[in-house]
């Protein structure tokens, strides 16, 4: 009898999800469309040329300087890996500006060059570095000991491979702390909590339905997006599979307790969403998910290793990228966990059904 | 099953609640016999929903003694719940699920009762099962609420204000829910502030005001407390309207009480038929133009008037 009960409660954690659009598609599609964007946006091109642009002079421009700068155009163009182009003075100093050339050359009386770029630039400092050899070759300069060079092009080193187990644990973050919290203070708010506590329902086996509940949305979630990661733009999945399974769901259940937590007083639904974005806000910006949390100072490492949603992007990476086994992997299970228990313990303290 | 053989459904003796400064049950008892339909009748912010919430179990009380069913909420909660039916003032069920799923969900917290359909059927929302709970009408969602209630089988009812707002079909149809659930032996506890309501529901009506029980018994005894089976009320003309006295009303025969109302007065009528010639006659004899007449039968509506001096509705 109890199970049925189970049963019913977990079947409308499906059917109230289901029949709600937007919660599919921000569990599902947004995960994938985010993956897509960024897949373009940061996809890794074949050797990528650097434009430069050549002046005759930056003023009043003399016959000799011109054919000066002619013939350092055509060095510069027989140079894999830079485009050049001739250009007046005026739209030369426009296209530096907005970054369509990276760098310009012009030729000096001396017989020299006058190389003009930002040297904050990568794409700058790689052109220089391009440019002058090419031009320092062209005017006869011999290497001085042979090198030899081997391209690599590995799967798993990419911007893609990084970011997939960063989106993935944001999204079981989010997937957790709205699922369980948005649901519970809506039925809080709709008075539906007191009129459920005035059944004989288990209110164990309430939160039960959503902890199964999120189980079988997290399979599916795991499937979509990292099937899509996978097929679509090769992203490695080097470690176990269990091992990413179990990751996954510490994390899916850590962060099913910071959502009950969340959601154990707040009566409105603007409360609740101001606590959760509050809770949230700090690891979208600090736990990794789009640039490693290493850019940040050393000072804040140990607050930024303590949150869970480092722990769990970090212990997805290891596994999936590095293949990194459970000796990598249980220390950041800890820290998930620690908060699990800590968040579960403090939230049904806490909980009201009114 | 010892609490079968006890002789009350409920029984509220001396029960105290305050929320900071407010008192809002002060002192209240009751006592709710076996197949029994009890009114709690009373004007808003009474008491009402906090002392059906304490015998729910839902809200803990500062004194007093509940006993349900013979049992109480500190010992055998869980028993309790199995066999109370309870409809909430305010919840507004999950509106993504249908009718259906909203009652098989609740019909499979109770260990035993009615099949799912079954319900559907008494509550005549059949044809609704399949139709989102978002979907349906107020009286649609309060029958769906009542089913919710009595999906366990229970053996004592708590519907709290279950017509508010209903349009006058959504209210008899209800009723009539409240009726067959009644005739089946069960016991109900009711609250309202429609004395028509209570009239027609309840075997016995307790009116709260401020907390406390001030007067109880059957519809029929409580209005014939007033010694008067008619009300009449009558308006004079602007600037008339004080121009008769008490003591000149209440000489008329028949007339038993009188209340002043702002453009004239409301007199409890034992005897229409006398009544009504003689105030016309005394009104005719001091020259005072009426400008409206109207006679009511006696309800529980003039019993509250009679004990507290105000309207039910005025809260």
């Amino acid at each position: 009898m109890a199970r049925r009960a189970l049963a019913q409660l977990t079947l409308v954690r499906f059917r109230e999800f289901l029949r709600e659009p937007d919660a599919v598609f921000w569990t599902f599609g947004f995960p994938i469309l985010l993956a897509i964007g960024l897949g373009i946006a940061f996809r890794n091109r074949p050797a990528e040329t650097v434009k430069v642009g050549v002046v005759a002079s930056t003023s009043a421009a003399s016959p000799e300087l011109s054919a000066l700068a002619d013939s350092a155009a055509a060095a510069l163009a027989r140079t894999p890996g830079l485009a050049a182009e001739r250009m007046p003075p005026d739209s030369a100093a426009a296209a530096l500006r907005t970054g369509r050339v990276a760098l310009v050359v012009s030729p000096d009386a001396e017989g020299g060059y006058d190389y003009r770029f930002d040297d904050t630039r990568p794409d700058a400092r790689t052109a220089r570095l391009l440019v002058d050899d090419a031009l320092q070759r062209a005017a006869g300069r011999r290497d001085v000991v042979p090198v030899q060079e081997t391209f690599v092009h590995e799967r798993g080193s990419r911007y893609i491979d990084f970011v997939v187990p960063g989106l993935l644990g944001m999204n079981i973050m989010g997937g957790g702390i709205w699922g369980l919290g948005f649901t519970i203070v809506d039925a809080r708010r709709r008075h539906l909590l007191k009129r459920l506590s005035a059944t004989p329902m288990s209110r164990g086996e309430f939160l039960l339905s959503f902890l199964l509940s999120r189980l079988v949305f997290l399979i599916v979630e795991l499937l979509v997006v990292l099937g899509f990661a996978v097929l679509v733009f090769g992203v490695p999945v080097r470690g176990s599979l269990v091992q990413l399974f179990v990751v996954a769901f510490v994390a899916s259940l850590t962060f099913g307790g910071l959502g009950l937590l969340i959601a154990s007083r707040a009566r409105t639904l603007e409360s609740a969403s101001g606590l959760m974005n509050l809770v949230m806000l700090p690891m979208w910006v600090l736990s990794g998910i789009f640039f490693s949390a290493s850019n940040f100072p050393a000072s804040a490492q140990p607050f930024i290793q303590a949150l869970p949603l480092t722990a769990v992007i970090d212990a997805l990476r290891a596994t999936m990228l590095q293949g990194s086994g459970w000796n990598v992997v249980l220390p950041e299970l800890a820290i998930a966990a620690a908060w699990m228990v800590g968040t579960f313990v403090v939230a049904l303290k806490l909980f009201r059904w009114r | 099953m010892t609490a079968l053989s006890a002789p009350l459904a409920l029984s509220v003796r001396g029960l105290r609640k305050r929320y900071g400064d407010v008192v809002a049950v002060d002192g209240l008892d009751l006592e709710i016999r076996r197949g029994e339909c009890f009114g709690l009748l009373g004007p808003n912010g009474a008491g009402k929903t906090t002392t059906i919430e304490i015998c729910e179990g839902l809200t803990p009380h500062d004194e007093g003694e509940v006993e349900v069913l013979g049992m109480r909420w500190s010992h055998d909660a869980r028993a309790l719940r199995e066999r109370l039916g309870i409809q909430l003032q305010d919840t507004q069920l999950a509106e993504k699920l249908t009718v259906g799923e909203t009652v098989a969900l609740f019909r499979s917290f109770y260990r035993q009762g009615p099949s799912a359909a079954a319900v559907l059927g008494t509550v005549q929302l059949e044809e609704k099962a399949k139709a989102r709970v978002g979907t349906l009408s107020g009286g649609q969602k309060q029958r769906l609420a009542v089913a919710c209630a009595i999906v366990g089988d229970p053996e004592l009812l708590f519907l709290d204000e279950p017509t508010t707002g209903l349009d006058p079909q959504s209210r008899r149809q209800l009723w009539e829910l409240v009726e067959r659930f009644k005739a089946m032996g069960r016991s109900i506890l009711l609250t309202t502030h429609y004395m028509d309501e209570a009239q027609r529901l309840c075997d016995r009506i307790a009116i709260v005001d401020h907390g406390r029980v001030i007067a109880l018994g059957t519809p029929e005894a409580l209005i014939a407390s007033l010694g008067a089976e008619h009300v009449v009320e009558f308006e004079l003309e602007e600037g008339h309207e004080q121009a008769i006295d008490e003591a000149a009303l209440l000489a008329l025969p028949g007339v038993l009480a009188t209340r002043a109302l702002e453009r004239g007065w409301a007199l409890q009528v034992a005897r229409l038929h006398e009544a009504v010639p003689a105030l016309l006659a005394a009104l005719a004899a001091r020259g005072l133009p009426l400008a409206a007449l109207r006679t009511h039968s006696a309800t529980l509506e003039d019993v509250f008037v009679s004990l507290t001096g105000r309207q039910l509705r005025d809260g």
